[in-house]
């Protein structure tokens, strides 16, 4: 059943919503992403929250004007043009005066949604009302999704899309080095704008589809989730894309497969299942490749430390470090160091001779930061600089 | 009609044309109390600068007004005599390292392109030539293996030293540094002033925000001394002595912070 899901074998509708998901899933990770890397991604969340007054009032507009007050693009053009007045609040509240722009985020996100329901349960009472199945605005509907729907988000993410591709240079600028931005001549104010214009078109048509208290997920669950993968941006961009594209995607087949399981949640449960995987399981940044790391540079530590005692002749009272080095062949049972053992130790101790001289001159100052107590020095110096520094070992010992 | 002041007048103009930064009664404030007030600082084309003044003074912010990161109350600030829009692309930048986000998905490499922007506006092809120019950049603060590293990697002296690499791509004239040797080894600072006065020798301007008084006099030829006002301002030898230290510093300067060898008079 998932399987037809997948492969677009369940209906027309089924079709479009999983195709119109999967298009607002691409578009959301690719302007999430800039969101992210700017450290402004609950700005995301107030816009979203700020659209319901709009599409309220834009009901109630076009039912006043005779309409049946339920044109798609009517109730998306208010829900924009009340989206972009919560982000004119937020932006005004954050320059103009002392306050922080997460408490700014707080005050526009609550005030307009708390507004937007009461619009919402005026018009409950209104006759016209009980059909307009506004409330599919706050969680997303997409049981009546049209063609000219889906239309709309291919639209849109094509129009993102390129968006991105024009203004990737100073997005990236703007979001790594504002100053360098705004020194070089790129106007940060104008970047910003064109940001969050671009996140506020994403949002505005992925109402229909997730609703707008989860659209903040679609915008920042793939970007985080890439970033766990790479350390470029432009990967970034590309890496949060295919997230959100499949979460989208799988998301809205899930949903088909079980039409009582509302679209936008599971969408976003897909996603989180994508970035729950990234944080345990990516080589780089991943949960569990920390843990892993951490533990084998404990065991070189008590493995260095061991050595260093066997070679001044002091005992080892750490378990830990007599298992270490009794698995490595390096001390019998009792304690005693074997032949290898001893070889080890001689050798740990004249590294850490060699690298007390480098540390304490100068001339080896660049080195001398690569010393971590494990790194053998033969990786940093060459071998005229090994004889030049063993020359200094000798010296001492000769004239006393 | 006043003639003096008409004669004053075209002076200045010449002295503005003839310097890569001249900044005219610029005064800024966050709040009530201004940062910097009437500060007037005319750089010497060719020279190296020290922005020099106890914290607080205004150096960072002196530089970021003059190149329009922060909006002044008042002041103007030309290039070679023209206003600075118009010349951005002969400004380079070196912003303080604590400026920026280190954790951010950015390589070496990719941030010395940066500095590349302005020439290739949004849409413009990275050539050859382009990445030839980046990695040419690194060599020369000597960090030309580390271009593919994520620049989080980086001890703050290599960062320092990116950060350099980014502003020499931009090939201009005038090289603006904020605190370039805070926080580095003596390494980084001897590569960084090695690469600054090569700038000069090639009759390029530098302009930074100094904060050890003891190196004043090895690394720069001229030096502005600030305190919310200009105190003093003009070659090292002329500008940087004990009295106008003691004046810019408020007389809170020991003078074991200062070694009078390499103080003028």
């Amino acid at each position: 059943m998932l399987a037809d899901a997948l492969l677009l074998q369940l209906g027309y509708n089924a079709t479009l919503v999983t195709l119109g998901a999967a298009l607002l899933g691409i578009a959301a990770g690719v302007a999430g992403t800039f969101l992210f890397l700017r450290k402004r991604a609950l700005v995301s969340d107030a816009i979203s929250h700020a659209t319901l007054p709009g599409v309220g009032l834009a009901f109630v507009v076009m039912v006043a004007m005779g309409g049946e007050g339920r044109s798609l693009f009517g109730l998306l053009l208010g829900a924009g043009v009340s989206a972009a007045l919560g982000l004119l609040c937020v932006q005004w509240l954050t320059r103009r005066t002392r306050l922080g722009e997460d408490a700014a985020i707080g005050a526009v996100l609550s005030v307009f949604f708390g507004f937007g329901i009461v619009i919402l349960t005026v018009i409950q009472t209104m006759n016209a009302g009980r059909q307009a199945g506004l409330e599919g605005f706050l969680l997303g509907s997409t049981a009546g999704m049209l063609r000219s729907d889906a239309i709309l988000l291919a639209v849109s993410a094509a129009l993102v899309l390129a968006l991105v591709l024009i203004l990737r240079r100073p997005l990236g600028l703007a979001a790594f080095d504002p100053g360098y931005a705004e020194a070089t001549g790129w106007s940060l104010p104008r970047i910003d704008l064109a940001m969050m214009g671009i996140v506020l078109v994403v949002t505005v048509v992925g109402l229909k589809v997730v609703g707008l208290i989860l659209i903040v997920a679609l915008l920042i669950v793939p970007a985080v989730t890439a970033r766990f993968w790479t350390e470029r941006a432009d990967h970034v961009v590309i890496i949060a894309g295919v997230v959100g594209g499949v979460s989208g995607y799988v998301g809205a087949a899930a949903s088909a497969v079980a039409p009582a399981l509302p679209t936008g949640p599971i969408v976003v449960l897909v996603g989180f299942a994508i970035f729950l995987f990234s944080l345990l399981y990516s080589p780089r940044r991943g949960v569990l490749a920390s843990v892993l790391t951490h533990l084998r540079y404990q065991r070189r530590v008590h493995v260095r430390q061991g050595l260093l005692a066997l070679a001044n002749g002091q005992p080892i009272y750490e378990a830990l470090t007599r298992r270490l080095l009794a698995r490595s062949g390096l001390i019998l049972p009792d304690g005693v160091p074997t032949a290898e053992g001893q070889a080890a130790a001689s050798k740990a101790l004249l590294d850490e001779t060699r690298w007390a001289i480098v540390r304490g001159d100068q001339a080896y100052a660049l080195a001398a930061t690569r010393y971590d107590g494990l790194t053998p020095i033969e990786t940093v110096l060459t071998p005229d600089q090994l004889t030049e520094i063993d020359g200094k070992i000798a010296a001492p010992r000769g004239i006393a | 009609m006043n003639l003096a002041l008409v004669t004053s007048r075209d002076t200045d103009q010449a002295v503005r044309v003839a310097s890569p930064l001249a900044v005219r009664g610029m005064t800024v404030s966050y709040g009530q109390t201004p940062a910097i007030f009437s500060v007037d600082m005319t750089v010497r084309a060719g020279a190296m600068t020290a922005v020099v003044g106890p914290n607080g003074a205004g150096k960072s912010t002196l530089l970021k007004a003059a190149l329009g990161v922060i909006a002044p109350l008042a002041g103007s600030v030309t290039v070679f005599g023209q206003p600075m829009a118009a010349m951005r692309d002969r400004i380079a930048y070196v912003p303080q390292r604590t400026s920026v986000d280190w954790d951010f998905p950015v390589r070496v490499i990719d941030v010395v392109m940066m500095g590349m922007y302005r020439k290739l506006g949004l849409l413009g092809r990275v050539r050859g030539q382009h990445k030839a120019l980046a990695q040419d950049c690194l060599d020369r603060v000597g960090m030309a293996d580390f271009a593919h590293r994520q620049i989080g990697q980086l001890s703050g002296g290599q960062q320092q030293r990116v950060f350099l690499a980014r502003a020499l791509a931009q090939e201009a004239d005038i090289y603006v540094l904020d605190e370039p040797f805070a926080g580095v080894d003596a390494a980084t600072e001897k590569a960084i002033i090695a690469v600054l006065q090569g700038l000069r020798d090639a009759g390029k301007t530098v302009l930074a925000v100094h904060h050890d008084l003891a190196t004043v006099p090895d690394y720069f030829d001229d030096v502005v001394l600030l305190n919310t006002q200009v105190v003093a301002a003009g070659p090292v030898a002329e500008a940087f002595t004990e009295a106008n230290l003691q004046a810019a510093y408020g007389g809170r300067l020991t003078t074991a912070r200062v070694d009078p060898e390499s103080v003028a008079g």
